[in-house]
Formats: C-alpha cells, structure tokens, sequence
C-alpha cells in the first residue's frame, strides 16, 4: 500500500458508511458477547431485512463501549440528524423496537444517557476507536486515521525523530511499573547487532483486569501500528505478541488484522514503499500468571519453562535469542500512533508533572457502573469512583480501592482525594499497575482479600526461587490461621517477618510484590487483623469467641 | 587476547577481578565465603536459593552473588546483620518445605543444607513445618531420588544438561508443588535417556539424590569431577 492508497481507502470507507441514514452499533466485545449481543446483532440484520430498511440502516458489530455492566450495547446513530442514542441491556426482543425507532422516537425504557460522567469525564486516547470501528475491518480502522502514524513515520520522520517525540511524549510503560518508555526504546535503538526484536506482553493476568484484552479485541490493530513504529524506531524487523490464551475472541481478532494487515502491505517487505520490513507473530501462553515478567516471557516463546531469570542482563540488551529486545505493555504500543500523529508535546500536556497522557482502568468490585474507563492521569480517585463508576451499589459504605491486582494493595476511604499517578500510589502503598481496579464496600473482609491475592501468588509463584515457592506458601497458611482464629500475635510478627523477607529477597517481580496486599492491608486495616488473634485483645469478633458466646 | 583488570571493595577489602568474573568468584579467589546453595562452580548460575544476596552500595536491591558481574569501584558487603537474617529465614523456609530429617538421612554429615545451616547460625526453625507426602523413587538400578529432601537448586537439571549433555532430569510444575523429574516424568529406571554416570547424585547438595547401598550418613559426594570436566572444556 502506498500512502496515496491509505487515503483513497479511508475515503472509499467514508463513502460507504456514510451513505447510510442510520447506523446501529452492537458491541461485540467479550463482555457483551457473554450477554448476548451476537444474538441482537444477528437479529437487528434479520429484522430489518424483514422492514425493507436494511439499505438505509448499516449493522455494524464494534468494540467495547465502556459500560460492561450495563450490557449489550447498542448505539443507534442518525447520520442525517448528526445525533445518536444509546440503549443498554438489549435483548433480541427488542430488536423490533428499536427497529421501529429508526425514524421515530427512541425507545424509552432502554435508554442510556449520554451526559452521564461515566460518558463525559471520561478522556479517551487509546480507546478512541472504541464503539465506531469493527475490529476485523482494516478499513474501518484506516477511515478513523489508522496506519497514518506508520506512514508519518517511515516516510516523513528518521528513527531519531520517532524516538525524540516518544521521549518528549514522557510516556511511562503501562503494564505497571512505569518505566519511561522513551528511554527504553533508546537502550534498545542503540543495543548492538544485527537481530532485534519487538514483543508486545499481553499476558494480562490480575484479577479484575481486562485493559489489554478490550484494546485486542476492539482495536487489534492499533497494537499491531505501535509495534511497527516500535520496530522502526529501534531497528527491529519482527515482533511477538504473547497472548494468553484464555483470550480467545482477542487472538482470533489479532490473528485476522494481522492477516489483513499483511494483505494490505501494511506489515511485511517494503511498507509504505520503503525499505523497512516488519512481520508479526502470535505467541500464546498456556496459562502462567509469571510469564508476564519480561525474562519469564522471553523463556517462554523461545519454547523454555517460563521462569524468570535475574536481570541484568535487561532484555534491551540480551533478549529473545540473546538479542536486544524492545518489550512493551499492549496499552504502552496502543498510546504510540497518536503520539506520532498528534506529536509528543501534545501528549505530554494531558496528566501531571511525572505521569503523561491517560491510564485506562478495568473499574470492577463493589461499583454502580462497572467496565472499561480512560481517564487522564492526576484525576482523583474519588471522582473514578463516585462519578464516573457512579458510586457504591444500595447506599452501602465504600472500604477500599485495591488497584494493581495481587501486586499492589488496597487503598482506604482518608487517601481518595489523591491524584492518580505513578509517584502518589506508590506512596500509599500500592501500585499503579496494569490498571485493574477494584472496589471494595464495607462488607468486604480485607484478611480475607489478602488471604485471596496470596493464594494468588502462591499458586502461581513459579517455584524457582525459595522465598517466593515456601515464603508464600507460608505466609497463605498463616492468613488462613488467622482467618480461622487460632492464631497468635507471635503469627502475626512471623507474618510481618515473612512479608519483609519475601518482598526483599526474591527473584522477580511476582515475588517482591505478592506481600503488598498484605503490606497495605494490615497498615490501614490491623484492627481487623488482630482482633482476630487468639491474644489479640478481640473485641468480641474473634471468631471462635464469638461462636462461643451464641451458644452461651 | 587482552583482558581489562578491574578493582572494587568486597566486605572493606580491596581486591581485584577479571572483566566478566562474578562477585562469587572474585570472593572466593579472595577467601571471602558467601551462603549458597544452588550455585556450585562449573554449572551456570541461576540465583535461585537467594543466599549469596549481597547488598551493593548504591543499589537499592539485593544482588545474587553468583550471577552478578563485578564492576569497577563496587562496593559489595556479603554479611551484614540484615543479610545474616534473611539467610537464616531462607534455610528456615527450606528446613520447614519438605521433610528434612538430619538423624535417619543418608547424607547426614555430607550435606550443604545441612553445613549451611550450621555456617548462617540457623540452629532452631521458626516457620510452621509443612510435612508434605513426597514419593521416593527407586526404581533405578543404582540410584534413588528422595523428593522428600530436595531443595530444587536444579544442579541435577543443570549437570545432566550442561555437562553430560543428556537432559534428563527437568522441573515439572510450578510454586510449592514444582519436582524434580526424569524424562517426562517417568520412573528414573525407566528413562530412556538417562546415561547412569551419576553426576546428578555428586552434584547434589542433599540426600535427595542418592546411591543405593547406602546407610545413614554414608553419602558422601565427590565433586572433584566437575572443575576437572570444565577446565578440559576450555583447554580444549
């Protein structure tokens, strides 16, 4: 494809959208799809071939429009009034309602607002596509500007200048830790020899979480574009995707916009007409929550145990094969082709001091409005959860937000008016992570919660280092004890001990993380903890006690 | 062939290195001891059992001993008092694992959890002990693998890999439950690959890998084979 040919496509797209009066969007992400989308989507074809009105409506299937728990989605767009609705939890019965509603009234007892703050406060970088495009049309993808950034870049930008915008960007890596991805890409552009590699870690596996796997279902391809520019920028001509397997609609959507993106030239010899070569291969994880550590990753998809393995050397300098390896986060590669469309400066003045751009966030647990949000960064936490996750369900108390999955920790109600960034998190002792965030009302147990995560960790640790394979084995057991009520204050100073050593001494990440629930859990909530011990001073709620005292 | 010569300070010492040496070879050139378990010279490092952490001036993080490269002007201290704590916890998590019993164990006397243990200044356990029920497997005509005192170091995966080139020995499954197995998880007596030359059971640093015949504490190991098999390599 040459950059001509990107725009006559898009105009040709344009064209055959447009000429439609009416467009109806049905969500067909995984969690609509679970609802029963795919049976409204079948039945809105069938009903309006039955109207005569299939040449004036278009079905479109798209990606996720945000609002899981409000599913299936369906939008319903009027081209000629340049005004559109959107209805929730649609059944295909009714589909002859809303059929009926093309040019009448909207259907009323379906309806979802629009003006809603789960909407509105909402700022959408990497979820711009989300809701107007189908994910297995390249078209669709190039009518919304796709593939433009590759083609800035590989024809109007140098290597150099990919990389000073990425920079300027101050975009930090978004699988959790936030390293500057600018400096990565960097290390890697300027990594020796001749092989490098790209992979894209989107082995998504914290509890609650579900970012990576919308922006592969709803958007593959905007992953497959930052690849790209990644491979320019840094001198690499193949990439990996490692995927979970248990994403199965998410594999079969990459697999097609790969095939798509091959057929057009847009991946392959010569893109673009010059001489960068880029290809894509899928790699599937069978399962382990550790191969999404980057070392264990690599050892994966070169076909070994997936263990971690000590760094340095870091995978910028002896990656997949030994060679430099540039890997990134999926939402990390999904935030690249506007930045190099709308320039780094841009990016750079959405969020705070050290945090750029925006963060999407899986809103789960204990909220009205559960499902898919991007907000930018340094909102307040109380406003993800109060506004736009539209607070917690029957007047109940919230408790704590836990974001991070098993590797960050809970927050409580006193630090909900901090801003959302890398630093501030951190600081309260927990985690930015990947984005998963649950809420947590008051009857949530957190020994509990901790006891849960640690299982977590426990079953997925690898086993290859002692503190992580016996530490958290332990440590789960001394939660259980404690969960029971037969321990003692002296489990819990060997818990605290454990905690220490654990997050001190292991291997890798999954290990120097897994006693964080336990970590910010016992800060805010010890009470909890200790009157549950046997001499633990237990105001009554201990419960063997307790017991004791109903059958008194 | 030039080789860039380098100096740092290892527990107040100066002392010098080879470009390319670890912080565990340059201690032990210079009598200096660092904990280990899974390291063993002549098999690659992996910094899996945690006891060479060393702390490193200016890095927040502990750094394995055995697979950390020396630098210029490091500072390296092998044995604070933190360090001497998370040893101890170390091989209190390792003693409490599995079913470690030092009085009725072939290797009693011969054994590197058990010399480590004395060396740390672990002498009591702390942690709950976790009594798993582990198979013995004695269906080879000469050994036997006791999974009940394994540590999983991996020198046995590492030595039948690295050394005699025959991979059969391999780990299986993951966290707590991870083993030690032969071939894909076959009696030993019937691996196919399995050559019988013994160098998993001398590598092994507990009685988990034994010969048969042998009494209580009657397991010694010879490890004088593996620096003589490396040294041939790269003279070679």
């Amino acid at each position: 494809m040459t950059p001509d040919e990107l725009k006559t496509t898009a105009e040709k797209q344009r064209e055959a959208v447009g000429k439609y009066p009416h467009r109806v969007h049905v969500c067909m992400a995984a969690g609509c799809i679970s609802s029963g989308s795919d049976k409204v989507k079948d039945a809105l074809t069938d009903e309006l071939k039955k109207a005569g009105k299939d040449k004036c409506c278009l079905v479109k299937g798209v990606g996720c429009m945000g609002l899981c728990s409000a599913g299936p989605l369906v939008e319903v767009a009027d081209s000629v009034a340049g005004n559109s609705v959107m209805y929730k939890n649609v059944t295909a019965e009714d589909v002859p309602a809303l059929v009926a509603s093309l040019e009448g009234k909207p259907v009323p007892h379906l309806l979802l607002p629009k003006d809603i703050p789960f909407f509105t406060a909402q700022h959408k970088i990497v979820l711009e596509n989300f809701g107007l495009i189908d994910p297995d049309t390249i078209a669709d993808y190039i009518m919304m500007g796709g593939y433009e950034a590759l083609n800035k870049a590989l024809t109007d930008m140098g290597p150099a200048e990919v990389l000073h915008e990425v920079t300027a960007s101050g975009l930090r890596g978004r699988g959790g830790a936030g390293y500057p991805t600018g400096l990565k890409w960097s290390t890697v552009a300027k990594a020796g020899g001749g092989q490098k590699y790209v992979i894209c870690n989107a082995d998504e596996g914290d509890p609650g979480a579900f970012m990576d796997r919308s922006v592969l279902e709803s958007d593959p391809h905007r992953v497959l574009e930052g690849m790209a520019i990644a491979g320019f920028a840094v001198g690499a001509n193949a990439g990996y995707i490692y995927v979970r397997a248990e994403y199965p609609l998410a594999v079969k959507r990459l697999k097609n916009a790969i095939r798509q993106a091959e057929r057009s030239g847009l991946l392959g010899q010569n893109i673009f007409g010059t001489p960068f070569n880029f290809k894509i291969d899928i790699r599937l994880g069978a399962g382990a929550f550790v191969c999404g550590e980057e070392t264990a990753l690599i050892a994966s998809i070169e076909g070994l145990r997936g263990q971690p393995r000590p760094r340095p050397p870091y995978p910028a300098v002896s990656g997949l094969w030994g060679c430099p390896t540039l890997i990134n986060n999926v939402e990390t590669l999904a935030n690249i082709p506007p930045i190099i469309r709308k320039g780094g400066k841009w990016f750079a003045s959405i969020g705070t001091e050290k945090s750029k751009g925006t963060k999407v966030f899986a809103l789960a647990g204990q909220v009205n409005n559960t499902g898919l949000i991007e907000v930018p960064m340094g909102i307040k936490l109380r406003d993800i959860i109060f506004d736009i996750g539209g607070g917690i369900p029957e007047g109940r108390k919230f408790k704590a937000v836990q974001t991070g999955g098993p590797s960050g920790g809970c927050i409580p109600e006193q630090h909900l008016d901090m801003p959302v960034d890398y630093e501030s998190l951190a600081s309260v002792g927990s985690i930015m992570g990947s984005g998963g965030m649950i809420v947590m009302d008051e009857s949530s147990d957190m020994v509990d919660v901790a006891k849960y995560f640690m299982e977590f960790c426990m079953t997925e640790s690898c086993g290859k280092c002692v503190p992580c394979r016996a530490g958290t084995a332990q440590m789960h057991d001394l939660l259980a004890r404690i969960m029971e009520g037969d321990a003692t204050m002296r489990d819990l100073a060997l818990l605290e001990k454990l905690c220490d050593l654990v997050k001190n001494t292991s291997l890798c990440g999954l290990g120097m993380t897994a006693p964080n629930p336990v970590l910010s859990t016992l800060q805010y909530f010890r009470e909890e903890y200790t009157s549950r011990l046997l001499d633990g001073g237990g105001n009554g709620r201990h419960p063997k006690t307790a017991a004791a005292a109903e059958v008194r | 062939m030039t080789v860039n010569v380098l100096t740092l300070t290892i527990d107040d010492q100066q002392v010098s290195a080879r470009e390319g040496q670890t912080i565990m070879q340059v201690a032990t050139e210079n009598g200096i001891f660092i904990p280990r378990l899974c390291h063993i010279e002549g098999l690659d490092p992996v910094g899996a059992c945690r006891l060479c952490l060393c702390e490193v001036k200016g890095t927040p993080k502990l750094l394995p001993a055995c697979t950390t490269k020396v630098s210029e002007g490091m500072e390296v201290s092998t044995s604070t008092e933190r360090l001497g704590e998370y040893r101890k916890m170390i091989l209190e998590l390792l003693f409490a694992e599995r079913n470690h019993v030092c009085a009725v164990c072939v290797s009693n006397g011969h054994c590197d959890l058990q010399s480590m243990a004395q060396k740390v200044g672990m002498d009591h356990v702390t942690v709950p002990y976790r009594y798993p029920k582990l198979q013995v497997d004695a269906t080879h005509e000469r050994f036997i693998a006791d999974h009940n005192r394994c540590i999983l170091c991996t020198r046995c995966v590492r030595v039948c890999d690295q050394i005699e080139g025959a991979h059969t020995w391999d780990v299986m499954g993951r966290g707590e439950g991870s083993r030690v197995i032969t071939d894909l998880n076959q009696p030993w007596g019937d691996s196919e690959t399995c050559t019988k030359c013994g160098k998993c059971v001398h590598v092994c640093p507990t009685g988990a890998l034994t010969e048969k015949g042998r009494s209580v504490a009657e397991m010694a190991k010879q490890r004088r084979f593996l620096p003589y098999l490396t040294k041939m390599r790269e003279e070679w």
